[in-house]
């Protein structure tokens, strides 16, 4: 539990220092869902009743399949809102191929 | 005690997802800023099942997983219309 909640603080701390939206939304999505994992984890097995531990198990799978879905959704809606990279980004690979952006 | 000390990180870490919420930068960053938040809330709830023992509040934690990601899903397709602002 302790590692889960040292890679949340790291989730929140990435989500300052980074420089735009996609750069935030890899900081934000990675250690967060693992730091979910471990936690809830953590809890289940301090839980001694069935039920609490398959509800934490439940919650755990929601996030492992929700998580990527809902930031490749607000990437391609950030991207075609025409949000600008950080000029430090080096290669823009849908530069030019996604015709809605 | 040592949910105390995690308790206590994790406030630190709300903290600055509300910061980046309020920040802002972009509409995007919010949204991004309000999924980190909703996680990190789900944890303190399973530290705080995990402490007292009890299976209480897990409930809650089922149903703000599956709120926060219709949230999301919903708030970029509203972005992917209006642009970000």
């Amino acid at each position: 539990m302790t590692v889960g909640v040292l890679l949340a603080v790291v989730a929140s701390i990435g989500l300052q220092r980074f420089p735009d939206v996609f750069a935030r939304m890899h900081a934000a999505t990675k250690p967060a869902t693992l730091g979910l994992a471990l936690v809830l984890g953590g809890a289940a097995l301090v839980m001694d009743d069935a039920g609490s531990v398959v509800k934490l198990l439940l919650v755990v799978a929601l996030q492992f399949v929700t998580a990527p879905v809902g930031s490749h959704l607000v990437g391609r809606a950030a991207y075609r809102a025409g949000t600008e990279l950080d000029e430090s980004t080096a290669v823009d690979e849908l530069a030019g191929i996604d015709p809605d952006a | 005690m040592l949910t105390n000390v995690l308790l206590g990180l994790l406030a630190a870490a709300a903290g600055l997802c509300l910061l980046r919420m309020l920040r802002g930068g972009s509409l995007p960053d919010r949204v991004v800023a309000l999924e980190t938040l909703l996680v990190t809330v789900v944890c303190g709830i399973a530290v705080l099942a995990a402490r007292t023992g009890s299976g209480l509040f897990l409930d809650v934690l089922v149903v703000v997983a599956l709120l926060g990601f219709t949230g999301t899903a919903l708030v970029a397709r509203f972005i992917e219309r209006r642009g970000a602002r």
